[in-house]
C-alpha cells in the first residue's frame, strides 16, 4: 500500500495539467469538480498511506519510493526520491486535507469569478508543490518544491493582478522570499560542497562526523538554511512580505500563508535538526528570532484595521512559536503546533473570508459589527477558532500545542526564563487581538444587510475545521493533565526529545496557572477595551503618544519604513544615478563599432551589378595570387 | 594534331573575344557558336568526343537557340540602344586588365610548375556513362533538381511579362 | 610538343577563354551580353574540367563538365526570363538602369 506513495503528489499535478489545458471550455462545476477532486483523491491516497504506514511501520520507520533518477554527472546524480517517515506523514496529512477542505470551501468562495479554472489550477499546482517539498528524499527536490510553492504563492497574490497593488505584494512577496531563498541554495552548495550528498539523511548522518560542535561551517549551513526558513516563514526580519500578501484571495491566504506554506520553513529546521544541533549558537537565534517575531507580529497585529492583515500578522506572530519551538529543541511541539494552528488559522481565515463575502468585500472590521445575529454560523466557528488561537484552557487544539511550547521553552535547557516571558507576553497578546476582532465584528451594532451563507460546501468545510481545531489538540496531553503521548512517540523516530533541565509537577502546575491567566486575562483585556470602553480606546488612540504607538504599530514596526530607507532608496538612487548605465557603454561601442563598420561596407552596394562582378573578380585575382605567392 | 590543336583553340579565343566586341546581338551569337564549335573540336583533340558533341549540341545549339529566341522577342526598333562610349579605351582597359592578371597569374601556375608526360587517352561515352550513372548518380539527381527548378523558375518569370508587358509593346508599335 | 605540354596549352587556353569571359561581363552594361559573357565563362570552366580529366584519363572531367551544362542550362533560363522581366519593367537591357536596388 507504501508504494501509492507517489500517488499523492501525482493527483494535484494532474489536476493543474488538466486545468490548464483544458480548463478554460469546462463548466464552472466540472472545474471545481477537477480542482478540489484530485485534492480529495491526494488527501485519501494520503490517509491510506499514513494508516498502513502508522499500522505497520516500516522498518526503521522509513520508507524510501525511489522513481527515477533526476541525472547523473559525475558523483551528483539525486534521485527523484519520495521519503516517507512520521515527519512527512504528518505534513503530508494536513496538506492534503487541510487543502482540500479549503478548496472545497473555495467552490463557494470563487463562485462566478473570471480566474475560477486559473484560481484552482495554481492552487493544484501549490498543493503538489508543497507534497514535493515534505516528501522530498533529497535538497534538490526539496528546493524544486520550495521554489514551486514560492512561485504558486506569488501567482496566487497576484491573482487578482488587474489592480496595481495587487500585483506589488505578488512582487513583494517573491523578491523577499528570494532573499531567503538565496540563502537556502548557498547553504545547500555548502552542504553538498562538504558533505558531498545532497540527499538529507546522508547529509544529517555525515554533518556531525565532518563538523565539529560549533565550527564555523557548521554554523554557516545552519545559518543559510535558518536564512531560506526566515524568508519562507515571514520571521523577522523578513517578514514584510507576508501581510501584504493577503492581498490574494481569501482561500489562498488560508491555505498558503497561513496554514501549509509559510511553515515550510518550519518543516525546513525540524527535517535538518541534526545541523542545528551540532550549531548551538544558530540554534539560540532561532529561539530569539522566534521570540522576537512573535512579540512584533503580536503588537503589531494589535492596531490593525484589515482582518486580514490581523490574521495575517497572527500567522507570523504564531510560526514565531514554531521557531521559538525549533529554538529551544522542542521539535515534536513545533510540529504539533504547526498542525493545530493549520487547522485554526484556516478556520480563521475561511470565516473571516465568508464576512468579507457577505459584506460585499469589505476588510475593515471597524466597518463590520453585529455580525452574530447576521451571521450566526460563521460566529460559533469564529469563536472556537479564536479560541483556539488565544490558547482557551482544556476544550481547544491551539491551549495544547502552544502551552507544551511555552512548557518546553521553559523547562529546556536551551530555553529560559526570558524566552518563556516573550512566550508568555506573547501568548497575552494573542488573546487580546484574535478576540479584539471578534468583539468588533460580531458584537456592536449590525451595520449593513449582508447576505447569508447558503452553501452546503463551505459549511461543510468550515465545520470540519472547527472539529479538527478541538478535537486535533488532544492527542498530546501533558502527562499531569492525561498523559497522551500519541504525537510525540510517533514522531520519536525523526526528532528526539531533550531531556528538561527542570522537573516536576509542581513546576508544572506554576506553569499551568501562568498560561491560564496569560490567555484568559488576554481574552478579559480584549473584553474590556473593545466592548466595554471602546471609546476610551478610540480617544486614546487620537491622542499624541497613543497616535505614535499606534502608527508605529500599524506599520508593523516600521519594517517597510526602514527597509525603504536602508535598501530600496538607496538602490533606487544608485540607479538613478546609473541612468546612463555605464556598463552599457561597452555594448554601445560595440554597436557604434558595427554602425560604423556597415555605413562604410553600405556605400559599396552601389546596385551596379558590374561593380560586384569586379570585386568577385578582383578577390578572386588577390587570393590567387595569395595562393601562389606564400 | 597540335596544328588542329592551335588552330581550332585560337579560332575559339579569337571568336569569343570579338563575339564580346559585337554591338548587335545575332552577330555576337555567331561568333560565340565559331567559339563553341572550336572548343568542340579541342574536346575532342583531348579525347573526350562525348563531351564535344555535347559542346556542339547543347551550348552551340540548344543555349544559342534561347538567347536567339529571346532576341528575337525583343526585336524592337531602337533596342540595340548605344552603350556609349563603350569601345573606348577607357572603358576597356579597367576589366581588361584585371582580366589580364588573371590570365597571367593561370599561366604563371602552368609553367611554374614542372609537366610530366601523361600519354593522351580516349575516354569514350561508355566509360562517361558508367560514371555518371554510378557514383555521380547523386549528383546527377541534383542536376535534374536545378533544371527543374530553371524551367519553373523560367515559366513563373516570363510567364507573366509575356502577357501584361507584351501588350504594353504592342501598345507602343 | 608533347601530350603534357598539349595539355598546358589546353589549361592556358581554358584561362584566356575565362578571361575573355570576365571582360565582357565587366565592360557590357547590355543584360544579353552579359548574360552571353557568362556563357563564355561557363564553358570556359568546362573546359579546364575537361583538360584535368584528360590528364588523368579520366571520366570524371566529362562527368563535371556535363553538370556544369546543366546548371549552365538552368542559368540561362532563368537569366533570360529575368532578362525579359527587366526589359518589361524599364524598356531597356542597361543594366545601370538597375542601380536604384542599391543599398
Amino acid at each position: 500500500m507504501l508504494e501509492m506513495l507517489w500517488l499523492i503528489p501525482a493527483f494535484p499535478f494532474l489536476g493543474f495539467a488538466f486545468l490548464i489545458l483544458a480548463g478554460a471550455r469546462l463548466p464552472q462545476r466540472l472545474k471545481a469538480l477537477i480542482g478540489a477532486g484530485t485534492v480529495a483523491a491526494s488527501a485519501v491516497a494520503a490517509t491510506i498511506v499514513a494508516v498502513r504506514f502508522i499500522a505497520s511501520p516500516p522498518e526503521g520507520s522509513v520508507y524510501v519510493e525511489r522513481l527515477w533518477n533526476w541525472m547523473h554527472t559525475g558523483n551528483f546524480n539525486p534521485a527523484v526520491a519520495l521519503y516517507l517517515d512520521p515527519l512527512s506523514v504528518v505534513m503530508v496529512l494536513v496538506v492534503t486535507w487541510v487543502g482540500f477542505l479549503i478548496l472545497l470551501y473555495s467552490t463557494y468562495f470563487m463562485a462566478g469569478d473570471d480566474g475560477f479554472g486559473r484560481f484552482f489550477a495554481y492552487m493544484d499546482l501549490f498543493v503538489g508543490f508543497m507534497l514535493i517539498l515534505v516528501l522530498a528524499d533529497n535538497f534538490l527536490l526539496l528546493y524544486l518544491g520550495w521554489e514551486g510553492v514560492g512561485l504558486c504563492s506569488y501567482l496566487l497574490i497576484g491573482f487578482w493582478y488587474k489592480e496595481e497593488e495587487n500585483v506589488r505584494a505578488a512582487l513583494k512577496a517573491f523578491i523577499v522570499t528570494r532573499i531567503g531563498d538565496a540563502a537556502l541554495a548557498v547553504g545547500l552548495f555548502l552542504i553538498y560542497y562538504n558533505l558531498d550528498t545532497l540527499n538529507i539523511q546522508e547529509a544529517a548522518a555525515h554533518a556531525p562526523e565532518e563538523w565539529l560542535i560549533g565550527s564555523l561551517a557548521a554554523n554557516a549551513a545552519a545559518a543559510l538554511l535558518l536564512g531560506g526558513a526566515l524568508g519562507k516563514s515571514a520571521q523577522l526580519p523578513l517578514q514584510t512580505w507576508l501581510p501584504d500578501a493577503m492581498a490574494g484571495p481569501t482561500p489562498t491566504s488560508a491555505l498558503i500563508h497561513a496554514a501549509t506554506m509559510v511553515t515550510a520553513g518550519v518543516y525546513l529546521i525540524a527535517r535538518c535538526h541534526t545541523f542545528f544541533v551540532i550549531a548551538p549558537a544558530v540554534q539560540t537565534a532561532v529561539a530569539i528570532t522566534g521570540a522576537f517575531t512573535l512579540l512584533v507580529a503580536g503588537s503589531s497585529a494589535l492596531v490593525q484595521r484589515d482582518i486580514k492583515r490581523i490574521l495575517a500578522y497572527s500567522t507570523i506572530s504564531q510560526v514565531g512559536y514554531m521557531f521559538l519551538a525549533l529554538g529551544v529543541g522542542a521539535w515534536a511541539a513545533s510540529v504539533f503546533h504547526f498542525m493545530t494552528h493549520a487547522f485554526f488559522k484556516a478556520l480563521l481565515f475561511l470565516c473571516a473570508g465568508l464576512v468579507i463575502k457577505a459584506l460585499d468585500n469589505e476588510h475593515d472590521i471597524f466597518n463590520m459589527g453585529g455580525m452574530k445575529r447576521k451571521l450566526p454560523f460563521v460566529f460559533w466557528t469564529f469563536l472556537i477558532g479564536s479560541a483556539s488561537l488565544s490558547a482557551v484552557p482544556f476544550v481547544t487544539g491551539g491551549f495544547f500545542s502552544k502551552d507544551l511550547i511555552l512548557f518546553q521553552t521553559w523547562i529546556y535547557p536551551l530555553g529560559g526564563l526570558h524566552l518563556f516571558i516573550a512566550g508568555l507576553i506573547g501568548s497575552f497578546l494573542t488573546s487580546i487581538y484574535s478576540f479584539r476582532i471578534l468583539f468588533i465584528v460580531f458584537y456592536g451594532e449590525a451595520g449593513q444587510e449582508v447576505e447569508r451563507v447558503k452553501s452546503r460546501a463551505a459549511t461543510t468545510s468550515l465545520t470540519a475545521l472547527t472539529i479538527l481545531s478541538i478535537v486535533g489538540g488532544y492527542i498530546e496531553i501533558p502527562r499531569p493533565l492525561g498523559n497522551v503521548t500519541i504525537f510525540s512517540d510517533f514522531l520519536k523516530p525523526v526528532l528526539p526529545e531533550a531531556s528538561p533541565a527542570i522537573t516536576g509537577t509542581g513546576t508544572f502546575i506554576i506553569f499551568l496557572v501562568v498560561s491560564i491567566i496569560c490567555s484568559l486575562g488576554g481574552i478579559y483585556a480584549a473584553y474590556i477595551l473593545f466592548i466595554i470602553k471602546r471609546n476610551q480606546v478610540e480617544s486614546l488612540a487620537t491622542g499624541v503618544p497613543g497616535n505614535v504607538l499606534h502608527r508605529f504599530l500599524f506599520t508593523g514596526w516600521g519594517f517597510d519604513l526602514i527597509y525603504d530607507v536602508l535598501i530600496v532608496r538607496p538602490f533606487v538612487y544608485l540607479t538613478r544615478l546609473n541612468r546612463g548605465d555605464i556598463f552599457d557603454l561597452f555594448y554601445r561601442a560595440i554597436e557604434f563599432f558595427c554602425g560604423a563598420v556597415y555605413g562604410f561596407v553600405r556605400t559599396t552596394q552601389t546596385g551596379n551589378v558590374r561593380w560586384y562582378a569586379a570585386a568577385v573578380a578582383f578577390g578572386a585575382v588577390v587570393f590567387i595570387g595569395f595562393v601562389m605567392f606564400l | 594534331m597540335n596544328t588542329l590543336f592551335f588552330i581550332a583553340g585560337t579560332m575559339a579565343a579569337v571568336s569569343a573575344g570579338i563575339a564580346i566586341f559585337q554591338r548587335n546581338a545575332i552577330h555576337a551569337l555567331l561568333y560565340l557558336i565559331v567559339s563553341f564549335i572550336g572548343l568542340g573540336l579541342v574536346f575532342f583533340l583531348l579525347g573526350a568526343p562525348f563531351a564535344a558533341v555535347l559542346e556542339v549540341i547543347i551550348y552551340a545549339g540548344a543555349i544559342m537557340v534561347l538567347f536567339v529566341f529571346v532576341v528575337m522577342m525583343l526585336n524592337v526598333k531602337g533596342m540595340w540602344y548605344e552603350e556609349k562610349g563603350i569601345f573606348r579605351i577607357g572603358a576597356f582597359i579597367g576589366p581588361a586588365l584585371l582580366a589580364l592578371v588573371l590570365v597571367i597569374e593561370v599561366f604563371y601556375v602552368l609553367w611554374s610548375t614542372p609537366a610530366g608526360t601523361y600519354p593522351l587517352t580516349m575516354v569514350g561515352p561508355k566509360k562517361v556513362s558508367i560514371s555518371l550513372f554510378g557514383p555521380y548518380a547523386l549528383a546527377v539527381e541534383l542536376a535534374s533538381m536545378a533544371l527543374l527548378a530553371g524551367l519553373v523558375g523560367a515559366y513563373h518569370l516570363a510567364h507573366r511579362i509575356g502577357s501584361a508587358a507584351g501588350k504594353e509593346e504592342d501598345g507602343h508599335e | 610538343m608533347n601530350d603534357a605540354e598539349a595539355l598546358n596549352y589546353g589549361m592556358a587556353l581554358a584561362g584566356l577563354i575565362f578571361a575573355i569571359g570576365l571582360t565582357g561581363v565587366l565592360m557590357r552594361r547590355n543584360l544579353i551580353f552579359i548574360l552571353l559573357s557568362m556563357e563564355i565563362m561557363l564553358n570556359a570552366t568546362g573546359f579546364a574540367f575537361i583538360v584535368a580529366g584528360a590528364k588523368w584519363a579520366s571520366a570524371d572531367g566529362q562527368v563535371m563538365f556535363i553538370l556544369i551544362l546543366a546548371v549552365a542550362a538552368a542559368e540561362v533560363a532563368i537569366g533570360l526570363a529575368l532578362l525579359l522581366r527587366f526589359h518589361g519593367m524599364h524598356k531597356t537591357l542597361d543594366t545601370g538602369r538597375a542601380a536604384q536596388m542599391k543599398g
